[in-house]
C-alpha cells in the first residue's frame, strides 16, 4: 500500500491478524508495518489489545488468522524460539529476572560462553561489559550484580541487553519508560536512535504522549483490537491521538435507571498504603462510583486496602460514619464491604466446585443450624440467583470451571448479593467477558445501585466508565488526579487526567 | 484440536456426560471404580494363589490391621483437603502411645492414660499448626521437622524402650480384641471415625469451608473464612486422631511403643489418601475414596505376607504405589507443567 521508492523497506509486516480469547474477539484484522530504521509507535487505551499484539509477535500467543512477513518473507511464529530465531525481540514491561544470579548470567542464560564443559566466566564478563558499553548503559549496571538487587530500571536494562543479543531485525518495547527515571529514559531514547540508525525496526508501545511524539516516526492507534488509524508523528498532535483512542460507541450496552444517592456508606479519608498515597473519596448508597485510570495506577491496591487485605499506613476508612479497623477481609465482609477481584479464577472462584457451592460460600454459616448446612435452602438460594442474574448453566451442580467468563462473574456477584453487602467493590467486572454478558453485568450493577447498594467499580475501559458511573475518581501513579461528575464527564477528560503530565 | 484454543480453558460449557453406564461411573467416581476393580483383581489373584486368604479369621486380621492406618488416612485426607500435609502423624502416635502407657502405669486408670494421650495429641497438633501459620513454614517441612522431634521426644521419655504393660487392663483389652456384634472394636472405631469425617465434610459449614480453603485460599479469605483458625483446628484434629491411633497401638501391643508399630504410618496414610483421589494441592478428595484405598493397601500387605513375599518388598510396593497414585492424579489434572511441580 505504501510502497513509495523513498520508503525504507518493511522489516516486519503483520496482516489480517485475528485472535480470540474464550469466545471474545481480542484482535481483528490488525495490520502493522514496521520499517527498518523507523520507530513505529502503538497507542491505545487500556484494553485496546496492544499487549496482545506484542504477545503474538513474541510467539507467546498464536493468532487464529493472519500473515506475518519478515524482510518480505512469510514466516510463522508459533513459539518464543521462532521469534528469537527470526530476529524478533520483545522487551517485556515486567521482565523475568533470575534472582540470585549475576546480571551477566541473566543476560546470557541458556547461551553462556563455554570453555570445554565449563562456563568461561572471563569471556562472559568481557562480553557483557562490551554489550553495556555499546548500548550506552555504562555506569548504570554492573555485570556482577545479583538479579535480586536490581532496581526496576536496571531490570529493564537487563531485559533490553538480552534482547540485543544475536541478529536483531525487529525490536518491540512494551512501555519501557514506566519504570525508568527521566535520565534513564533519555539513555533509552539514545539507544533507540542508534538501533534505528543500524537498520533495525523498532516498535514502541507507550501511553506517554510526549515520548511518542518525540521519538516515533509513525503512530498506530488501536481500539478494541482494531486499527483506528496511522499517522506520521510530525503531522499529528496530542489532541488528535486522544480523539482517535476514545470514541467507542457502546451506549447500547448500558441501561440506566435514575439513581438517587442516599447516605454516605463508604468514606475513604486521606488513606495511604504501600502503593497509594493520600486518597479521599466517598461512595453513597445507591450510587456507582468508578475508579478510572491506567493499569498500574494503584486502583486494585486501593481496593485491597479498603477491604483490609493490606494495612493502611495513614488515613481512615469509615463505613456508615463509623471508623473501622479492618485487619482482614473477614472484618470487611462482616462490615458489609465485599470485593469481587479482577482475577476471577485465581482469587474468587472455587473452579472445581459447583455453581451452588460458589454462590453460597460467604453465607454458609447463615444457611446452617448447629453447623449443618441446610441443603434445601442452599439450593433455593442458588436457584434464585440463577434466575435473577440469568446465570447460564445446565444446573446449579455444574462445575464453575465449565462456565463462560460472563457467567462466572455473575456467580461471583451472586455470592455477594446473597451476603446483603452494603458496598460492593467490583474490580474490572467485565474483563474477559463477551459483549452480551457485559450488557447483562451492567444491568445488574445498575439494579444493585437502585436497590440502595453502594457500588465502587474499577474499570480501565473508558466507555464502561462513562456508561456506569455517577461519579468518576481518576487515579494516576497511586494518587487521585481528579474527580468528575457524570454530567461533566467525557472520555477525553478522563484520559487526560489518567495519562497527561498536567491535567488539561 | 484445531477447534480448541490453547488458552480457552473456560470457553464453552461442557455438555453433561451421556449414557447410563457413563452416568453411573460419574456418580460413584472414576477414581473409586478403578480402586474397586484393582481390589477385585488383587483379591482374585491372591485368593487364586492361596485360598487361606478367604478364611474369615484372615479377613478379620486385615480389618484390624487397617484400623490404625485407616483412621490416620482419614484424618490425613482432611489435612490434604485443606491443602496441607501432616508427615508427623506416626511420631505423634508413637509419642502418645508411650504417654498413654506411662500415665496408665502411674494411675492404674486406663481412662487417665487415654485422656492424657488425647490431650497431648491436641497439643502436638496445635504446635504443628502454629509453626506452619505463624512461622510461615511450608507444611511438608514443618511436619517433617516435628516427625523427627516428636519421635525423639518419645524415645527420650521412654528411654528408647517399650513402656509399661497394659495387657491386664480390661479397657485396653476391649479396644484391642473386643468385639461388638461380632465385629472387632478396632473396625468399629475406624467406621465411626470415617463416618464422622464424612458427615462433617459433607454436611457442615466447617467441612465445606475446608474444601473451599484447599480449593482456593484467596477466594476463601475474601469470602470471610478465617483461614488460620481452620488450619490450626485441622492440625489439632490430626494430632487428636494420631493420639487415638497411639492409644490403639498401646492396646494392641500391650505397652507404650515409641517407634515400633507406628514408624511408616505417615507414608501409608499419605499413600492411601493420594490413591483414594485426594489432590496434593488440596480441595479435592473424598473419605470414601480413602477408605477404598486403605482396604486395597491392607489386602496387598496381607497378600504379600500370605504369599510369603520378602517383607522388604512391601516397602518397595508402598513407595511405588504413592508415586503411581500421584502420577495418575497429575495426568488427570492435565496442563503442562514448568519447573518443579508444586
Amino acid at each position: 500500500m505504501l510502497k513509495g521508492s523513498a520508503m525504507p523497506p518493511a522489516a516486519l509486516v503483520m496482516e489480517g491478524v485475528d485472535k480470540h480469547f474464550a469466545g471474545v474477539q481480542a484482535l481483528s484484522g490488525v495490520r502493522l508495518t514496521a520499517r527498518a530504521g523507523e520507530v513505529h509507535a502503538q497507542m491505545g487505551e487500556n484494553g485496546a489489545r496492544k499487549s496482545t499484539l506484542l504477545k503474538i509477535l513474541s510467539g507467546a500467543y498464536t493468532p487464529e488468522a493472519g500473515r506475518i512477513q519478515i524482510d518480505g518473507k512469510p514466516v510463522t511464529i508459533s513459539a518464543p524460539a521462532d521469534a528469537h530465531r527470526l530476529g524478533v525481540r520483545v522487551v517485556a514491561q515486567e521482565p523475568e529476572i533470575i534472582p540470585y544470579v549475576s546480571v551477566a548470567e541473566n543476560i546470557y542464560a541458556g547461551a553462556l560462553p563455554r570453555r570445554g564443559r565449563l562456563v568461561d566466566r572471563a569471556a562472559l564478563r568481557a562480553k557483557v561489559a562490551a554489550d553495556i558499553q555499546r548500548s550506552g548503559f555504562l555506569g548504570m549496571i554492573d555485570p556482577d550484580q545479583l538479579g535480586n538487587s536490581l532496581s526496576p530500571a536496571q531490570r529493564q536494562l537487563v531485559e533490553i541487553l538480552r534482547a540485543l543479543s544475536g541478529d536483531v531485525r525487529v525490536i518491540a518495547f512494551d512501555e519501557p519508560t514506566s519504570s525508568l527515571s527521566d535520565r534513564d529514559s533519555e539513555t533509552l531514547f539514545a539507544l533507540i536512535k542508534r538501533l534505528t540508525a543500524s537498520g533495525i525496526a523498532v516498535i514502541y508501545v507507550s501511553h506517554r504522549m510526549k515520548e511518542i511524539l518525540h521519538i516515533a516516526t509513525r503512530v498506530l492507534v488501536l481500539r478494541d483490537g482494531q486499527v483506528v488509524g496511522e499517522r506520521q508523528a510530525e503531522e499529528t498532535n496530542e489532541g488528535e491521538l486522544v480523539r482517535m483512542m476514545v470514541g467507542r460507541d457502546l451506549s447500547a450496552l448500558y441501561q440506566r435507571s435514575a439513581h438517587s444517592p442516599g447516605r454516605v456508606v463508604l468514606s475513604v479519608e486521606n488513606v495511604s498504603s504501600a502503593d497509594v498515597r493520600d486518597i479521599s473519596f466517598e461512595v453513597r448508597a445507591g450510587e456507582v462510583v468508578v475508579l478510572a485510570g491506567l493499569v498500574g495506577a494503584g486502583r486494585t491496591e486501593l481496593a485491597r486496602a479498603i477491604i483490609g487485605d493490606v494495612p493502611l499506613t495513614a488515613g481512615e476508612i469509615r463505613v456508615d460514619g463509623q471508623a473501622l479497623q479492618l485487619r482482614s477481609p473477614r472484618d470487611a465482609v462482616r462490615a458489609g464491604l465485599c470485593l469481587a477481584p479482577e482475577e476471577r479464577k485465581a482469587q474468587a472462584l472455587l473452579m472445581k466446585r459447583s455453581v451452588r457451592e460458589n454462590i453460597s460460600l460467604a453465607v454458609l454459616q447463615r444457611l446452617s443450624r448447629w453447623h449443618v448446612v441446610n441443603r434445601g435452602e442452599e439450593r433455593q438460594l442458588a436457584e434464585r440467583y440463577l434466575r435473577e442474574l440469568h446465570i447460564r448453566t445446565p444446573s446449579i451442580e455444574q462445575e464453575v470451571a465449565t462456565l463462560s467468563g460472563g457467567n462466572q462473574q455473575k456467580t461471583v456477584l451472586a455470592r455477594w448479593l446473597a451476603r446483603d453487602s452494603k458496598l460492593l467493590i467490583l474490580d474490572e467486572p467485565t474483563r474477559g467477558v463477551d459483549v452480551a454478558a457485559k450488557a447483562e453485568i451492567y444491568a445488574i450493577i445498575d439494579r444493585l445501585a437502585s436497590r440502595g447498594i453502594a457500588v465502587l467499580v474499577i474499570s480501565s475501559e473508558l466507555p464502561e466508565v462513562l456508561g456506569l458511573a455517577d461519579r468518576i475518581v481518576v487515579m494516576k501513579g497511586g494518587r487521585v488526579s481528579g474527580t468528575i461528575e457524570r454530567a461533566d464527564a467525557t472520555e477525553e477528560k478522563i484520559l487526560s487526567l489518567a495519562i497527561l503530565e498536567k491535567a488539561a | 484440536m484445531s477447534q480448541s484454543l490453547p488458552d480457552a480453558n473456560a470457553s464453552t460449557p461442557r455438555l453433561p456426560p451421556r449414557g447410563a453406564l457413563r452416568r453411573i461411573l460419574e456418580a460413584i467416581g472414576v477414581q473409586n471404580v478403578s480402586l474397586l476393580i484393582a481390589l477385585a483383581l488383587l483379591v482374585a489373584f491372591i485368593g487364586g494363589q492361596n485360598s487361606n486368604f478367604f478364611y474369615s479369621s484372615n479377613i478379620a486380621t486385615i480389618g484390624t490391621t487397617v484400623a490404625i492406618v485407616g483412621i490416620l488416612s482419614v484424618v490425613q485426607t482432611v489435612v490434604m483437603l485443606l491443602g496441607g500435609l501432616d508427615i508427623s502423624v506416626s511420631s505423634q502416635a508413637g509419642l502418645t502411645s508411650v504417654v498413654s502407657a506411662m500415665v496408665f502405669m502411674a494411675t492404674q486408670s486406663a481412662f487417665a492414660g487415654i485422656a492424657a494421650a488425647l490431650v497431648l495429641g491436641l497439643g502436638t497438633g496445635l504446635l504443628n499448626g502454629v509453626i506452619i501459620i505463624y512461622g510461615r513454614v511450608n507444611a511438608v517441612i514443618a511436619t517433617l521437622a516435628t516427625l523427627a522431634a516428636y519421635r525423639g521426644l518419645a524415645n527420650l521419655i521412654a528411654n528408647g524402650r517399650a513402656q509399661g504393660y497394659t495387657g491386664v487392663d480390661h479397657v485396653f483389652i476391649f479396644l484391642a480384641r473386643g468385639t461388638i456384634v461380632g465385629i472387632p472394636v478396632l473396625i468399629w472405631i475406624l467406621v465411626v471415625v470415617a463416618l464422622l469425617a464424612q458427615l462433617v465434610l459433607h454436611y457442615t459449614d466447617f467441612g465445606r469451608n475446608i474444601y473451599a480453603v484447599g480449593g482456593n485460599a484467596t477466594a476463601a479469605r475474601l469470602a470471610g473464612i478465617p483461614l488460620n483458625r481452620y488450619i490450626l483446628a485441622v492440625y489439632m484434629l490430626c494430632g487428636f486422631v494420631s493420639a487415638l491411633a497411639g492409644v490403639l497401638l498401646t492396646a494392641r501391643t500391650g505397652s507404650g511403643q515409641p517407634t515400633s508399630g507406628s514408624q511408616g504410618l505417615e507414608l501409608q496414610s499419605i499413600t492411601a489418601a493420594a490413591l483414594g483421589g485426594c489432590s496434593m494441592q488440596g480441595g479435592k478428595g473424598t473419605i470414601v475414596g480413602t477408605i477404598f484405598a486403605v482396604v486395597l493397601l491392607g489386602v496387598l500387605q496381607n497378600g504379600l505376607i500370605i504369599l510369603d513375599v520378602n517383607s522388604f518388598w512391601q516397602d518397595i510396593a508402598q513407595g511405588a504405589l504413592l508415586v503411581i497414585a500421584v502420577v495418575i492424579q497429575q495426568r488427570r489434572a492435565g496442563g503442562r507443567g514448568i519447573g518443579l511441580p508444586m
